[in-house]
C-alpha cells in the first residue's frame, strides 16, 4: 500500500534546502564583452574568452559584482571583505573551457536570511529562511541532443552546442537547511522562491523569468522519521521552472521518499530531474563528488575586495523591500489583502502604483488594469502594459473622476487608444465621446422620456423610486450613453418631485 | 607528507577522460609522487602567518565596465571546431560513455 501526502507527512519530517540560480540582466557577459540577448541565433554571442580559446584572459564585469553585492545586502548577508573566483573542473561540453568559473570557499556574500509568510491552518505564519551563501559564477551553454527517439540526452547520437549563454553572469543563492516546516514544506519552498523573485525584480538585477530560465531552482529534500531529530539522505531535484513546480517538486519528493523508506529501501543521494508535464522526477546523471571538481583559485582573475565605501554606496541604492512596500501600498490605498495578491500575481502592482502617482484614484486604477485592460490583454495574449500606457489610463481615470467620461464611454476610449487612434483626448474628440453634461439637453431628454412613459412617471411621483430606472434607461439611450447616469437620476427625480 | 595512490591517479585520469594503460599509471603515480614531495617541502617552509598564495602580485578588483563589444562571427567561432552542424559545435554523445 502506498502512502499519500498526508500519511507521508505524519510519519516523516521533511528538511528542505533550496538553491536558486539567477541570471543577471547585465548587457555583457561575466568575463567578456559578448552580448547577453536571449534567443539570439546560435553562437553569435561568443568570443575567445567565453569559448576558452588559448591565451584569452577574462576580466570581471563590474555591474555583475555590484548586482551580487546588492542581492547579498537585500538578503541581510555579510559582504565578504575578500572573495575569490575558483575553477570548477568537470568534463562536460556545456562549458568550452572544461571548467566553470565559480566561487568555492570564498563567496561574495554569506549568512543572510529572508522571512517568508504562508497561510497556515492557524492564520498567516512566518518562516525565517537562513541564507548560507550568495556566490558569483557563469552560466553554461545550451545543448541540443540529436538522434535517439526522445530528443533527450539518453540515446542521443551526438550533441550540438550553442555557447551564447556560456559566460552570462549567474548568481547562486543557497539556503541553509530549512527545518521544522512540517506539512507546509511545499508552501514554504514556493513562498521563498516567490519572495526571492520579488526582491530580485525590485533590485532590477535580473529578468527573473522562470519560463526562460533566468531564475532556476534546485530543491534538496530529505526525510527523517517524525520526532527522531535525525537528518536523512537528500535528493536534489533540478529543472524546477515555475513557482507551482517548486511546490509540486517538494510534495512529490516527500511522497516518493516516504514510500521508499516505508518499504525498507534506502534513499540514494542523487540528482533528479523534474518533469514539468507530469510533476514527477526521474534520476539524472550521477554527479561528481565535490572533490572530483578539483576546485582551485582562478589564476586569471584577481580577488574581489569590496571596501566599505563601495558597499555603503550600493546600500544607499537599495529599494524598499517588496514585503514592506506591499504593506505600505495596501494601507495607503485601503485595499483588501486579496486584491493586493491579485495585483502582485498579475504583475501589475508597479503599473497600478505608477498610475496612482499620475493622480488616478487607486480603486479605479486597480479595477481598470485588472479588469477591462487585463481582459483584452488575455484575449490577445499580450502583456497589459503593451496595450496601453500608464499615462493614457491615468488620463482616462482622471476624466471619469471629473465627470467628463462615464465608465461606459471610458471603455470606448480605452478601445480607441488600444486600436491606435491616439491619446485619450484625441480618441474622445474623434469619436465624439463627451458626456452630455448640458442640463438643458438632459432636461429635454428627460421630458421626452416622461412623455413616452406617463404611467411610469406617475408611479415615481407616487414614491416608487425604483421605477425611475426605466426612465433613466430611456434617457441614456436617447443620449447614446453619453450622459452621466447619476446626474440623469438626480435631475429626473427632482423633476418628478422626489 | 602527502601521498598519491595509483587509484587516485586512475580516478584523475577517468575524470579528465584520459585513457591510460597500467604501465602509464605506474609510471605517472611515481612522477606525481615526486611533484607532491616538492610541494610538501615548500609547505614545510611556510609558517602559519603566511596565507596561501593564489596570486603573486597584490592586485585586487580589476574590473571592466558592463559594455558590449562585438563578438566573433559564427563562422569564426566555429572555425576551430573539429565538427559543426546547424551553426553549433558538434560533439560526440555525452552519456553512454564508460
Amino acid at each position: 500500500m502506498s502512502l499519500n501526502y498526508d500519511q507521508a507527512i505524519e510519519k516523516y519530517e521533511p528538511t528542505l534546502g533550496l538553491e536558486v540560480h539567477v541570471e543577471l540582466n547585465t548587457k555583457s557577459k561575466m568575463f567578456c564583452g559578448c552580448a547577453t540577448e536571449f534567443g539570439a541565433e546560435p553562437n553569435t554571442q561568443t568570443c575567445p574568452v567565453c569559448l576558452g580559446l588559448p591565451g584569452a584572459l577574462p576580466v570581471v564585469n563590474k555591474t555583475a559584482i555590484e548586482s551580487s553585492i546588492l542581492i547579498g545586502l537585500a538578503l541581510n548577508c555579510s559582504i565578504a571583505p575578500f572573495s575569490r573566483f575558483a575553477r570548477k573542473n568537470y568534463f562536460y561540453p556545456d562549458m568550452p573551457k572544461n571548467f566553470q568559473t565559480s566561487q568555492y570557499d570564498e563567496p561574495i556574500c554569506i549568512n543572510g536570511f529572508l522571512d517568508v509568510e504562508i497561510e497556515s491552518d492557524e492564520g498567516n505564519k512566518v518562516f525565517r529562511i537562513e541564507i548560507e551563501r550568495v556566490h558569483m559564477e557563469e552560466d553554461t551553454g545550451k545543448s541540443l541532443h540529436v538522434g535517439g527517439s526522445t530528443g533527450r540526452i539518453h540515446g542521443a547520437e551526438y550533441s550540438l552546442l550553442d555557447y551564447n549563454r556560456a559566460g552570462i553572469p549567474l548568481v547562486e543563492i543557497v539556503t541553509k537547511i530549512v527545518p521544522n516546516t512540517g506539512k507546509y514544506a511545499p508552501q514554504v519552498a514556493r513562498a521563498y522562491v516567490a519572495a526571492l523573485r520579488d526582491i530580485l525584480r525590485g533590485l532590477k538585477v535580473s529578468d527573473v523569468k522562470m519560463e526562460q530560465g533566468s531564475l532556476r531552482c534546485d530543491v534538496n529534500l530529505s526525510l527523517a522519521p517524525s520526532g527522531s531529530g535525525e537528518l536523512g539522505t537528500r535528493s536534489e531535484t533540478k529543472n524546477v521552472n515555475s513557482l507551482r513546480s517548486v511546490e509540486t517538486a517538494v510534495s512529490g519528493e516527500i511522497v516518493r521518499q516516504a514510500n521508499r523508506l516505508q518499504s525498507g529501501e534506502k534513499i540514494v543521494q542523487e540528482t533528479r530531474h523534474f518533469l514539468e508535464e507530469s510533476g514527477e522526477t526521474r534520476p539524472g546523471r550521477s554527479k561528481e563528488k565535490a572533490e572530483d571538481y578539483r576546485y582551485f583559485p582562478e589564476p586569471d582573475l584577481v580577488p574581489v575586495v569590496p571596501d566599505n565605501k563601495w558597499i555603503d554606496e550600493l546600500r544607499k541604492t537599495l529599494p524598499e523591500k517588496p514585503a514592506d512596500r506591499r504593506k505600505r501600498l495596501q494601507s495607503e490605498w485601503s485595499v483588501p489583502e486579496k486584491e493586493m495578491t491579485a495585483m502582485v500575481n498579475a504583475e501589475l502592482l508597479d503599473t497600478v502604483e505608477e498610475t496612482v502617482k499620475l493622480g488616478a484614484d487607486p480603486t479605479k486604477a486597480r479595477s481598470w488594469w485588472l479588469g477591462e485592460i487585463s481582459r483584452i490583454a488575455n484575449e490577445r495574449d499580450v502583456v497589459a502594459t503593451e496595450l496601453i500606457s500608464v499615462t493614457a489610463v491615468a488620463q482616462i481615470i482622471n476624466l471619469i473622476n471629473q465627470g467628463e467620461l462615464t465608465d461606459k464611454l471610458a471603455r470606448q476610449v480605452v478601445d480607441g487608444v488600444i486600436a491606435g487612434e491616439g491619446t485619450p483626448a484625441e480618441v474622445i474628440s474623434k469619436r465624439g465621446l463627451k458626456v452630455v453634461s448640458d442640463d438643458g439637453a438632459l432636461m429635454k431628454a428627460i421630458e421626452d422620456a416622461i412623455a413616452a412613459q406617463p404611467d411610469t412617471a406617475e408611479r415615481v411621483r407616487g414614491g416608487n423610486i425604483p421605477a425611475a430606472g426605466a426612465l433613466i434607461g430611456a434617457v441614456m439611450k436617447a443620449t447614446g450613453g453619453q450622459a452621466d447616469a447619476a446626474k440623469v437620476r438626480e435631475l429626473l427625480l427632482k423633476h418628478l418631485g422626489q | 607528507m602527502s601521498a598519491i595512490s595509483r587509484e587516485e591517479v586512475a580516478n584523475l585520469a577517468r575524470l579528465a577522460r584520459i585513457e591510460m594503460s597500467d604501465a602509464e599509471l605506474d609510471h605517472l603515480s611515481g612522477e606525481m609522487q615526486v611533484i607532491l614531495g616538492a610541494v610538501a617541502r615548500v609547505q614545510e617552509v611556510a609558517s602559519a602567518d603566511v596565507p596561501p598564495t593564489s596570486h603573486p602580485i597584490p592586485v585586487n578588483n580589476v574590473v571592466r565596465e558592463d559594455v558590449v563589444i562585438p563578438s566573433l562571427s559564427p563562422t569564426d567561432a566555429l572555425s576551430g571546431a573539429p565538427a559543426s552542424s546547424e551553426q553549433r559545435f558538434k560533439v560526440p554523445q555525452i552519456l553512454g560513455e564508460a
